[in-house]
């Protein structure tokens, strides 16, 4: 493993290139990045074109908006704030948070994050220089700081009675700046990015972000996810862990076989951004379906020593 | 086990920690930013400051479906929640549309839907707030202010005062009727003095007193008690004046009841260091016999 991952350096993916070309080995990364920017252009071209042609294809932002005069779509992060800071939300508030939950649902709550949410592409570019420019270590940052940071978001909006997270959130200063008006909000995108390139790996959507952890619990049933369906075929390149931006979900799936792990990759914080799929060469990964809340069984029930093995390493 | 435990404990305390603190900071400047800045105006139907900003999502469709492109998103930096809708009348002021786009739009109750017709919005109450700027103070005919106005004639009246400069003018003072002010600002916008405006748009918190509820108003109680009065008549006043001669105090001045005879002048004590340049005559009645202002 750190042998083969020596030999190549810090270039992950570059045997992909070589095996299935360039384009396929970044089939999923350059679908992401259409998606994210489309949606983008969407927002930002629409009044534009409503004013050559009368018809609103999207107004808003992320937080609120209507397709087409007629599709309500509400970030139910943003409307649960709301209703905990003491406001209950008009039917088309409702409705659209409705319609996004569902859909996040069944895609996969944080394809949120890694196909719509432009300060996704800022922080891939930071870990990517990252790993371009060797940059190691930096701040821990616990993964799980981002559900206190949801907690208390929503705490605060109880206490203060106005979304007090809605002040400095990056993610809709962002995309509200794009579409409306950027003013200083690039400065956001800088700290962002510096947090990501100089502080900690990973450290925005990987640790803090509470929009992330948010999409993370409503997906966390959902019906599409990553499988290493043919996680024999492995030759422990390390590239897809090199890649990937919630690293500490593959290991078990694909190296826990022995110890009984299904292949399915079932951890909420997986983005569904298949840029695993795109780096590997021996087609290890692939997008699957499941039935929401049933249980994945576990291949060979382990021993009660792995047993406790496995609940430390889940611990520590 | 038991150290795991504990490192996992201490870990998530410090992480709660870390959190509690940041958090407690953007507490404190959620209160901070609910100052709005005075020039900063809502759009139509939005709550009072406090529970607009715990409902709007800061989606931006008013601004979208405003036809007139008068709202704006707040930035970073501007002096108004960030990404909350407001305008600036002296720029761009409402236009109050009768179907009011944009409280249909808001897919939160931050913009009341209970609000239909325009002219019950209380965006804010327009205050002549230079006095010495509004050219209708200096005697100057203008009254663009009255004229641009939506609620024309209610909101703004025209009120005349003695234009004492002259002696034989009247100023025509424009004055504001909370009653009917939508607080729209097209009377900010048209403003013709340089740069702010004479006239101006303040948060109803800011420019609505309480009103002084503890006052009875004598006229308004006798209005109510079918035009009795509540207290005694005045004693009338006696002005010491020659026989045949009243005094009238309400404007018709001296009254000389019998026609045909001339009141004589009254013999007042001369005061013995009457200075010669008065400017007052030496009869007091000359005085009286003044019409018109003193």
């Amino acid at each position: 493993m750190g042998v083969a991952n020596a030999k190549k350096g810090f270039k992950p993916g570059q045997e992909a290139i070589a095996k299935k070309g360039w384009l396929l080995a970044h089939k999923w990364l350059i679908l992401r990045r259409l998606s994210q920017f489309s949606i983008l252009a969407l927002f930002i071209f629409s009044p534009w074109i409503a004013e050559k042609t009368e018809v609103w294809l999207i107004k808003g932002n992320l937080a609120s908006s209507l397709t087409l005069d007629v599709i309500p779509l509400t970030d139910p992060y943003v409307l649960i704030q709301s209703i905990l800071a003491g406001s209950w939300p008009v039917f088309t508030g409702v409705l659209g948070a409705l319609i996004v939950a569902v859909f996040y649902f069944l895609v996969g709550g944080r394809v949120y994050c890694s196909w719509v949410c432009p300060i996704n592409i800022v922080t891939d570019v930071a870990a990517w220089l990252r790993t371009k420019l060797k940059i190691k270590g930096g701040a821990q940052i616990g993964r799980n700081t981002r559900f206190w940071v949801l907690g208390f978001t929503l705490l605060l909006a109880l206490i203060t009675g106005s979304i007090a997270w809605e002040l400095i959130n990056p993610v809709s200063m962002v995309f509200r700046g794009l579409t409306f008006g950027m003013g200083f909000a690039w400065g956001v995108i800088l700290a962002v990015f510096l947090l990501d390139f100089i502080v900690s790996r990973r450290a925005w959507c990987g640790s803090l972000c509470p929009v992330g952890a948010f999409y993370s619990l409503l997906g966390s049933q959902s019906m599409m996810r990553i499988n290493a369906y043919q996680r024999e075929q492995c030759d422990d390149c390390m590239d897809c862990f090199l890649v990937c931006p919630e690293q500490q979900i593959i290991k078990n799936p694909l190296n826990g076989a022995a110890k009984g792990f299904h292949s399915m990759i079932t951890s909420s914080q997986c983005t569904n951004c298949g840029r695993c799929i795109d780096v590997c060469t021996e087609d290890v990964f692939r997008f699957e379906t499941r039935i929401p809340f049933k249980k994945i069984p576990m291949l060979n029930q382990p021993s009660d020593s792995e047993k406790l093995t496995q609940t430390q390493e889940v611990v520590s | 086990m038991d150290n795991k435990r504990r490192k996992f404990i201490g870990d998530s305390l410090k992480t709660a920690g870390a959190v509690g603190v940041g958090s407690l900071v953007l507490g404190l400047y959620s209160g901070q930013s609910r100052a709005l800045a005075s020039q900063a105006i809502r759009p139509p139907g939005a709550l009072a400051e406090d529970d607009f900003l715990g409902a709007c999502v800061r989606c931006g469709l008013c601004v979208r479906d405003c036809p007139w492109d008068t709202l704006k998103l707040a930035q970073l930096f501007d002096p108004v929640a960030l990404g909350t809708p407001y305008f600036t009348a002296r720029k761009t002021p409402c236009e109050m549309c009768e179907d009011i786009p944009c409280v249909v739009a808001c897919p939160t109750g931050a913009l009341d839907h209970s609000l239909t017709d325009i002219n019950d919005s209380r965006m804010g109450l327009a205050v002549v707030i230079d006095q010495e700027g509004c050219i209708a103070f200096q005697g100057l005919r203008c009254e663009v202010c009255y004229n641009v106005c939506p609620v024309q004639g209610k909101a703004i009246t025209i009120e005349t005062q003695t234009n004492n400069r002259t002696g034989m003018h009247a100023k025509f003072i424009p004055v504001v009727h909370s009653s009917d002010c939508t607080g729209c600002g097209k009377c900010e916008q048209a403003c013709i003095v340089d740069g702010e405006s004479a006239i101006k748009v303040m948060p109803l918190k800011l420019a609505a007193s309480g009103g002084s509820p503890h006052y009875r108003q004598g006229w308004k109680e006798k209005e109510k008690a079918g035009g009795k009065s509540l207290v005694a008549p005045d004693a009338e006043h006696k002005f010491n004046l020659p026989e045949g001669v009243e005094y009238d105090y309400a404007g018709e001045g001296l009254i000389i009841k019998d026609k045909t005879k001339k009141p004589e002048a009254v013999s007042v004590p001369q005061l013995e260091q009457k200075t010669k340049d008065s400017p007052f005559s030496e009869n007091p009645l000359d005085t009286l016999n003044k019409k018109g202002g003193l």
